[in-house]
């Protein structure tokens, strides 16, 4: 990507300097900015394919584990309490409005919302991650409620709930890791939108960061019944 | 027909008054900033030729593990019955036990399969010469995603650190399968297996990078008046891996994930122990490991219908039938994983799954029946990349039809296990990727580098390799009929002589890819200036791009006006005299479609 003078930057006719998306220049190998988004959105869609089948492992692991050792399971499930899954499910839900609504206000050149609904969703994240640490892991981790050899809950119902755990703790943690990820991503996000790299004629990383939010938000919405609410 | 021989050499640069117009191989500046440049590099043809490099390193690497295994077996180790003293074998076991030698040998052949399967064949073709001919085959100025291209060799190299790190620690001794509940459990270093798998995980990372690059650069970058069948039939071989590619290889990443947690904090998946499942591991592996088997071999085909048609100067026999049976293979290749576990599966899957697998003969055999095909009444220039496309046809054959015997139930309880499935994959694999993998780099070497190579010692390599290759692993399908199995560092008296055999093979294999690479050598230092193109091809790297290609590739974005191979419609005398190297002139009295 060209990297562009801020001081110098060209001014339009009444001599106010043009926002940083109007000067974006795609790299040399496209023909122009629209072949660029449709190369880069089409990367993106590919590379989701890549995380739903990364995470269709866990669930099939899920289903073959429960077909063993259904008891476990669902012993396991009434381990975990469904207020929080429920809490952090709208969250999340409420978080894929919000950068929907972000694509949408670059779009539209509404910078102030689109930086807004940044921060909101990035916050959104944050939150998933808290309730998930202070209310849920801390606990089940000062209980032994843990995978394989470190389980040490005494009040197991059946010898397989290790697996259960193993499951539940893997599955989670592979997807808090991509909220991480994605908290990141809306911080980087924020700090070009706060220098106006992202509008009408150029909000690729805002719809990119966008869809791969939406995968996480999927993903979690497939965990939270499997985990949470089939007895 | 004059867009044709109207383009050839016309796009071709002329003098040297712009920095865009030199090679992508003339230095910018002194050694260090040359260095900096290489590292720091975007061009796909530079990511490419860095590919090369590792790939040959690795391949190297790997095949000095193979001729220790060989080596071993040449004199096996042998015990007393009476007494379990070793009287026998000097390679692996001098002055130790029965049990240490062996377990040196299952580390060597871990080695061997780890390095050539995750270090040198998956990324061999695609990454190497998928990167460098890619964007030129289809008209582009580079990949869809330059820096992410870059990144995958970084990921690459960071992944073959791992890996060296856990064989400095002593290596592992669980086969490149890594099956559970071994593999969690072996007495060798804990870290090594670790870093070996964790090695594996990262290296993923950079096969889905250059697989999504790919597809999207298939899909985006075409020149203009490219349609999707009027590609170059190596574009639709590499696309075909780069879809397998992006879709199985996040299943092992989960994969070997959990084998982590297995082997770090033994979380009980895998494990039968705590009532989890090592045949799901199985099942977990073989979905990815089974459709990467065509990620090894699809750009194989790739690179046979490149060099079949120009060297025999004629369209391909079914352009149709050929494009559409890479896609076949990798459809099909998702729902055949079921037959690497016939003996630990229930026998309806197992049936089933044998049914399945007989379906990949089909598009397979497509391919083969239209290379022949096309090569009827061609007029076939005996060049190094064609007699190695014509030893592919022979060998790859032996090993798709050996296939059919393992895919049979039946027939697969016996050959189980045994040196059949060695010899069977040996042929596919090395028989297969690898003569291809010679062959189209004798086929690109001079677009590549801007060098011809020695004719003569090209040849005389093929006949080394063709002859060493087959002594090594024919020998290995009596073996395994007669019931040697896999992965023994011994064997009783009656198979010492195939076993020697197959070891005189690999020397002679040996010797034989030496020469290829002293004849690559010697084209580097002293090799004739490679004209645009030596062999008459008609694909937009030889018509529209100097040899070696210039930055940008091309001057002007290349407009396609006619599909890849209409070698029927060009005659011998409308092509540029003293610019290529012409095929034997046609007999008189016969027309040249």
């Amino acid at each position: 990507m060209a990297t562009i003078d801020v001081h110098n930057a060209p001014r339009d006719a009444a001599g106010e300097a043009l926002p940083l998306y109007k000067l974006y220049r795609p790299a040399a190998h496209y023909r122009d900015r629209e072949h660029e988004f449709d190369a880069v959105k089409m990367g993106v869609w590919v590379f989701l394919a890549t995380e739903i089948l990364l995470f269709s492992g866990m669930f099939v692991g899920y289903a073959v584990l429960r077909m063993l050792h259904p008891e476990a399971f669902y012993n396991g499930s009434h381990y975990l309490e469904v207020k929080w899954g429920l809490l952090n499910t709208v969250v999340l839900l409420f978080s894929s409005y919000t950068v929907a609504a972000a694509v949408r206000n670059a779009q539209m050149g509404q910078l102030t919302w689109l930086k807004r609904n940044i921060v909101i969703t990035m916050l959104c994240g944050v939150a998933f991650l808290l309730v998930k640490f202070v209310f849920e892991y801390s606990k089940k981790w000062a209980e032994g409620k843990l995978p394989g050899m470190f389980f040490s809950y005494p009040g197991a119902h059946d010898p397989s709930e290790p697996l259960w755990w193993g499951i539940y703790w893997g599955a989670t943690g592979i997807h808090a890791v991509h909220v991480t990820i994605g908290i990141a991503l809306f911080g980087w996000l924020y700090l070009g939108a706060r220098r106006g790299k992202y509008g009408p004629e150029h909000y690729t990383a805002v719809e990119g960061v966008a869809l791969y939010w939406h995968i996480v938000d999927i993903v979690w919405i497939f965990l939270f019944p499997l985990l949470y609410l089939v007895h | 027909m004059s867009s044709i021989t109207g383009t050839q050499g016309h796009d071709l640069p002329h003098g040297g008054h712009d920095h865009h117009d030199v090679s992508y191989l003339h230095p910018k500046g002194g050694a260090a900033a040359v260095v900096w440049d290489w590292m720091t590099t975007v061009d796909h043809k530079k990511i490419g030729v860095m590919y090369l490099v590792a790939v040959l390193f690795m391949f190297f690497l790997g095949g000095v593990a193979a001729l220790a295994v060989r080596l071993e077996l040449f004199y096996p180790t042998q015990i007393d019955q009476a007494t379990g003293q070793v009287v026998s074998g000097q390679l692996f076991n001098t002055g130790e036990t029965w049990a240490k030698g062996n377990e040196t040998y299952n580390r060597i052949f871990t080695l061997h399969g780890v390095i050539m399967v995750f270090l040198f064949i998956v990324p061999s073709i695609p990454a190497s010469l998928g990167n460098f001919l890619l964007p030129l085959l289809i008209g582009a100025k580079d990949v869809a995603f330059p820096r992410l291209n870059l990144a995958s060799w970084y990921v690459y190299l960071f992944g073959s650190i791992f890996a060296i790190i856990s064989i400095i620690r002593g290596g592992v001794d669980t086969g490149w399968t890594f099956y559970t509940p071994y593999s969690t459990m072996t007495p060798v270093d804990h870290w090594a297996v670790v870093w070996m798998i964790v090695a594996a995980f990262i290296l993923g990372f950079s096969s889905i990078f250059t697989g999504l690059n790919f597809v999207v650069t298939v899909h985006k970058l075409r020149a203009p008046g490219m349609g999707w069948f009027d590609m170059p039939l190596f574009v639709w071989g590499i696309y075909s891996t780069a879809i397998i590619q992006v879709l199985a290889t996040p299943v092992i990443g989960i994969t070997l994930l959990l084998l982590v947690f297995e082997r770090l904090f033994s979380i009980g998946i895998f494990d039968p122990r705590l009532g989890g499942d090592p045949v799901l591991f199985q099942h977990f592996f073989w979905f990815y490991s089974h459709p990467v088997v065509y990620v090894m071999i699809l750009p194989g085909f790739a690179v046979i219908s490149e060099v079949v048609t120009t060297h025999a100067r004629k369209n391909i026999f079914g352009y149709r039938a050929v494009a559409f049976s890479s896609i076949a293979i990798a459809g099909i290749s998702f729902i055949v994983w079921g037959h690497h576990m016939f003996t630990s599966q229930g026998e309806v899957a197992s049936a089933i799954f044998s049914a399945l697998t007989f379906l990949v003969a089909i598009p397979t055999a497509v391919k083969v029946f239209n290379w022949t095909a096309t090569l009827y009444k061609g007029s076939i220039a005996m060049t190094t990349p064609m007699l190695y496309a014509l030893g592919f046809l022979f060998t790859f054959s032996i090993g798709g039809l050996t296939g059919l015997f393992l895919g049979c139930l039946a027939t697969d309880l016996h050959l189980h296990d045994t040196y059949f499935i060695v010899a069977h994959f040996h042929y596919v694999m090395m028989g297969g990727t690898v003569i291809a993998f010679i062959a189209g780099l004798h086929h690109w070497w001079p677009k590549m580098f801007g060098r011809m190579y020695s004719e003569l010692g090209g040849k005389i390599g093929f006949f080394l390799v063709f002859i060493g290759f087959n002594l090594t692993f024919f020998p290995q399908f009596i073996l395994g009929t007669q019931g040697m199995p896999r992965r023994y560092a011994s064997y009783l008296e009656e198979y010492t002589f195939l076993h020697q055999l197959s070891t005189i093979g690999s020397w002679v294999l040996a010797l034989g890819l030496f020469t290829h690479l002293f004849v690559f050598i010697h084209s580097l230092v002293a090799g004739k200036k490679a004209p645009p193109n030596p062999w008459g091809s008609l694909t937009l790297e030889w018509t529209h791009a100097a040899s070696p290609p210039i930055e940008h590739n091309f001057h002007h974005e290349p407009v396609v006006t006619h599909g890849p191979y209409p070698y029927d419609d060009v005659l011998p005398a409308q092509t540029k005299p003293g610019e290529f190297v012409l095929p034997p002139p046609l007999p008189s009295g016969r027309k040249a479609h």
